[in-house]
């Protein structure tokens, strides 16, 4: 059972031009490889992404049912 | 706007009640295991989306990417091994296979079907050195996981019935959070963690978090907890004559988790905020030394640990150290004070516990008198 235990790893290119300059720019930093880099960045940038995503919707009996109880305990008037 | 749940979606692993009658009716015919409490609320917690995106425990796959990623499979973060542990022995016994269904529970509630998609062995040292950062005994979370059976059985659930709650009152899913908070007006929500009855420090946390934002969640974690930390229902009954008297009733919703305290700090911290953006959180209060246990964490580890998720999907708010200052004359904090000493009063946790416990009100300074009061109308307050 569970035969893939290991992240796995993919190659992207990027410009040259492009890989020197943020060699460059995580000099110092808490980044260790350029692939650290991108990786947040790009982690970054899918999140806000989902995050103009509209939010969980409820069937309107979902919601009754819901207000209700919050309605008996006392969190709703 | 409130955020989608962790991953995406808003879990939902509940058994509808045709499904149960009929899988009750068979009770007999599926293998079943015994489970603890805590794994039992745990179940809830999965079924109601909690610990969304979880649907149930870990795979092996999951487990190892969490210890040493601190993210899922999808690449989504999550910082604490969810998982179902089980004595290797009383295993080979059952006979079980990967595919099979399980039944788990607790005495004669039966709390949830499982489906066994992979049962791997726990290394208990590898497990305690990565998720608490040490593995001495003395550390309440070590101290447990030291005692877990030494095989993991990960596979989706299906929740059919909860244990006693004795807190039901205060008990709501997220989705009950969800619509309430849309109910109330409130667009963003900052949700505060907490297993300690009130004291000024934590009031003025939130309520400095609550200037920016339109509502405050006070969330306190109910659950097992180690000695010495206040009660559940003292926290409750405290948290209660707070909120009356001292909070703009629209503005703040106190409600539980149930879930016990792993005492394992910066990962805690992450995965606190985590279960908070489940529950309609958009922001999260980090203060300081959070879900710590003596000094195995530096007081702002729990913070820094946030730097490493850009895609977390709840904004962090971290606070420093809050006190008393007499020449200020009013609640402040290290970023706005420059005085120390003699000048302030810090609102002392440890210092607070003693007063309570010999009975004596704490100066007004570091807790509220009608807190103190209710809190000392308890025979025992703290956990024995």
């Amino acid at each position: 059972m569970g035969d893939d235990k290991e992240r796995k790893y993919t190659t992207v290119s990027i410009p040259v031009q492009l890989y020197e300059k943020i060699k460059e720019r995580i000099e110092g930093t808490g980044f260790t490889s350029v692939s650290d880099y991108v990786t947040y960045v790009l982690r970054e940038v899918l999140a806000s992404l989902e995050e103009e995503e509209k939010e969980e919707v409820f069937s309107k009996e979902e919601e009754e049912k819901v207000k209700e109880r919050l309605r008996a305990l006392g969190y709703l008037d | 706007m409130l955020p989608r749940a962790h991953g995406g979606t808003l879990v939902d692993r509940v058994m509808d009640e045709t499904r149960r009658k009929k899988i009750k009716g068979e009770i007999s015919d599926i293998p079943s295991i015994e489970i603890s409490d805590d794994i039992a609320v745990d179940l809830e917690n999965i079924a109601y989306g909690v610990f969304s995106p979880l649907e149930g425990f870990m795979s092996e796959n999951d487990y190892r990417l969490v210890l040493d990623t601190m993210r899922l499979e999808n690449d989504v973060p999550w910082t604490i091994p969810v998982v179902l542990d089980m004595n290797g022995e009383e295993f080979l016994k059952m006979e079980l296979r990967a595919g099979d269904t399980l039944l788990l529970k607790r005495g004669k509630t039966p709390v949830a079907l499982m489906e066994l998609e992979d049962l791997f062995k726990l290394d208990r040292k590898e497990h305690a050195l990565k998720v608490f950062r040490t593995s001495d005994p003395s550390h309440p979370g070590v101290k447990k996981t030291l005692s877990m059976g030494d095989l993991l059985l990960g596979g989706k659930i299906e929740f059919m019935e909860g244990i006693e709650n004795p807190f039901e009152r205060y008990t709501l899913r997220p989705v009950e959070t969800r619509i309430l908070f849309k109910e109330l007006g409130w667009r963003t929500v900052v949700g505060f963690q907490t297993r300690n009855a009130p004291h000024l420090g934590h009031e003025y946390v939130q309520k400095t978090a609550l200037t920016f934002v339109d509502g405050l969640f006070i969330n306190p974690v109910i659950g097992r907890k180690k000695k010495g930390d206040f009660r559940d229902e003292v926290i409750l009954k405290a948290y209660e004559a707070l909120i009356d008297r001292y909070y703009l009733k629209e503005k703040a919703v106190l409600s539980i988790l149930r879930t016990e305290m792993r005492y394992a700090g910066p990962r805690e911290a992450v995965f606190h905020a985590i279960v908070r953006k489940n529950f309609g959180c958009t922001h999260f209060i980090v203060g300081r030394d959070h879900a710590g246990v003596g000094d195995f964490y530096g007081p702002y580890d729990a913070q820094e640990i946030f730097g490493e998720f850009p895609d977390l999907g709840i904004t962090p708010v971290f606070f420093r150290r809050f006190y008393y200052c007499k020449k200020c004359y009013g609640y402040v904090n290290e970023h706005v004070c420059p005085h120390e000493g003699d000048d302030i009063i810090p609102p002392s946790g440890t210092k607070i516990r003693e007063m309570l416990a010999s009975g004596k009100i704490p100066p007004r300074e570091m807790m509220r008198p009608e807190v103190a009061e209710i809190i000392l109308g308890f025979k025992n307050p703290f956990v024995e």
